[in-house]
């Protein structure tokens, strides 16, 4: 029977993939799990033990916590308000016909190409440095007090970082939304005497909609684990005034090595980036079925 | 009826665009001016923008002080490594989901798509451990096990979105001039499935290469791809503008140039296809 003999052999073809997928995702969330519920230090080997909802009370309970959460939510906030706005507006214009169109796109969507720890570091060194830093020479030439960007703004100047190298992206998705909106619709809008805001508002961004949700959720599942920007350039500092999430538990795991309390962290921003992605999943699979 | 454009406004379009896209642009023009610059003219007040006298001393300084040549080899292997077999897992299962689609399949899918979206902190305690016991800490194998598999959703849902628009029909019209199963594997499918094939293993490369967390936290020296050679300039290392530059440009240069040519996949790829 043919159709068995497929069934048999599309499953063949799948299993690979799903029983890695499977192994990677169960394996290793069900041990951190185990550990979460461990008082487990690798500098006490052989002390580990039963300690319940110890580890989560201890992270849950701990200030550094309720700062990193804040900071989470800000930096998240943040990056998302100025990419989605600054997207929209670069990808009106980059809608327009202009000369050499084609090369000023390959320029603002270069930077997402560019790896977080490069970023990092030449916007942290070059431009943002307080004294030879090109915003410091910018700042003085108009007769300013040049701004010492990570001591008096670490988070911010983090935002302004992470969102640079994702406006490129937000600018892309929302631009190839942008092409597909029907000219006709908004000429007819134009001779009815609609202006340029309110053709933007009653045809432009309901058009969008869709576009702004992928990006908002897409991103927000990846600005959830920054974490490369913000371990060269501030290491969380000073103080804990750029420790996110993710950080935290870095920290707790790769320099306190305590197994037990990184874990129980690491088990809170799982349950924080899945409530993301049920709505994320939700988008997405609405338009599968189409 | 096309839109009328006055020469005018498109003149001043193209000086708003411009210089919109100079200024997002600019961190990177920026640093490739000062990886030709000495130590000295980088850091120089007032910026030297053009008319500095141009070196090439900081490319060969990188090299000799810190063997750059083999953390770039460490990021090729490991990118194209943990690509090439990604795509070896996926394209069976991207193949089997596309063409003889059950109705599982969605939910596999949908299943994969919600392993991509584990943080990478919820596993970074037990792989480590495991890692460590298995002496794959700092080591090429160990990268490219890890990274073929945070890409492998992307991968397989990629090659799904390109394999479903391959028409059924054209199967049937080859097995009815009857072609044999290999003849439509190697004919008809292969050259069909080649470019999708081809823009996901472009993607998957960028990825692999940006990647910062895995390769930051499981990687020190040996097997230190280019993201975690470069964190190393975050030290009092990183005064050295100039050879900061000249890393970061022979970091960025290659991908940028994959990343220019896969753009228009970049969109499909990055959206799971919720977005064309």
């Amino acid at each position: 029977m043919a159709t068995l003999h497929t069934r048999t052999s599309a499953r063949l073809m799948m299993s690979p993939a799903v029983i890695l997928l499977l192994c990677w995702m169960i394996v290793p969330l069900a041990m951190t799990l185990y550990f979460s519920f461990l008082r487990y230090n690798l500098l006490m080997p052989g002390m580990e033990e039963w300690t319940g909802f110890g580890n989560y009370t201890y992270f849950l309970t701990d200030p550094a916590f309720s700062t990193a959460l804040v900071n989470t939510l800000v930096l998240v906030a943040g990056v998302l308000l100025i990419t989605v706005g600054g997207g929209i507006l670069v990808a009106l214009l980059l809608d327009q016909p202009f000369f050499g169109q084609g090369i000023a796109r390959l320029l603002v969507i270069a930077p997402f190409f560019v790896m977080p720890t490069v970023s990092a570091l030449v916007w942290k060194n070059m431009l943002m440095h307080p004294v030879n830093g090109l915003f410091a020479w910018i700042a003085r030439s108009f007769g300013f007090q040049p701004v010492d960007w990570f001591a008096e703004l670490p988070l911010f100047s983090i935002i302004v970082i992470v969102a640079w190298q994702w406006l490129p992206f937000a600018t892309l998705i929302l631009l190839t939304a942008l092409q597909s909106l029907d000219s006709e619709q908004q000429e007819a809008a134009e001779m009815d005497g609609a202006g340029v805001v309110s053709r933007f508002i009653y045809i432009v961004l309901p058009h969008l909609a869709r576009a702004i949700t992928v990006v908002i959720l897409i991103q927000t599942i990846f600005l959830l684990s920054v974490f490369a920007e913000i371990l060269v350039t501030t290491n969380g500092g000073p103080g804990i005034q750029t420790t996110t999430i993710t950080y935290l538990v870095y920290v707790q795991a790769l320099l306190q090595f305590d197994v037990g309390g990184a874990s129980a962290g690491g088990i809170v921003a799982v349950i924080l980036a899945n409530i993301v992605a049920v709505f994320l999943i939700r988008v997405i699979g609405k338009n599968l079925d189409k | 009826m096309a839109r009328q454009v006055t020469t005018r406004r498109k003149l001043g379009m193209t000086a708003v665009g411009w210089i919109v896209a100079l200024l997002i642009f600019f961190p990177i023009l920026w640093t490739v001016l000062t990886s030709f610059k000495t130590e000295g003219t980088a850091i120089a007040t007032p910026p030297q923008f053009l008319f500095f006298d141009w070196t090439l001393e900081n490319y060969f300084e990188v090299q000799s002080r810190s063997n750059y040549f083999r953390h770039m080899m460490n990021s090729i292997v490991i990118s194209v490594g943990s690509t090439l077999i990604g795509l070896i897992i996926a394209i069976p299962a991207a193949w089997a989901m596309a063409f003889s689609p059950t109705k599982r399949t969605k939910d596999i899918l949908m299943w994969m798509l919600s392993t991509k979206m584990l943080p990478a902190v919820g596993v970074l305690v037990p792989i480590y451990l495991v890692f460590r016991d298995w002496g794959l800490l700092d080591t090429r194998t160990g990268l490219v096990i890890v990274l073929t598999m945070v890409n492998l959703p992307i991968i397989v849902w990629m090659l799904y979105t390109y394999f479903r628009e391959i028409p059924g029909e054209i199967l049937e019209a080859a097995r009815m001039d009857g072609a044999t199963l290999a003849n439509e594997i190697v004919y008809v499918l292969t050259p069909m499935a080649i470019p999708g094939i081809a823009s996901t293993l472009l993607l998957n490369i960028i990825l692999a290469w940006n990647e910062a967390f895995w390769t930051l936290n499981l990687t020190a020296s040996k097997a230190a791809p280019l993201t975690a050679f470069i964190a190393s300039y975050s030290s009092p290392e990183g005064l050295f503008w100039a050879k900061l530059s000249a890393a970061s440009t022979l970091a960025i240069a290659p991908i940028l140039i994959m990343g220019w040519f896969s753009q228009r996949q970049l969109v499909r790829g990055l959206t799971f296809g919720a977005v064309k």
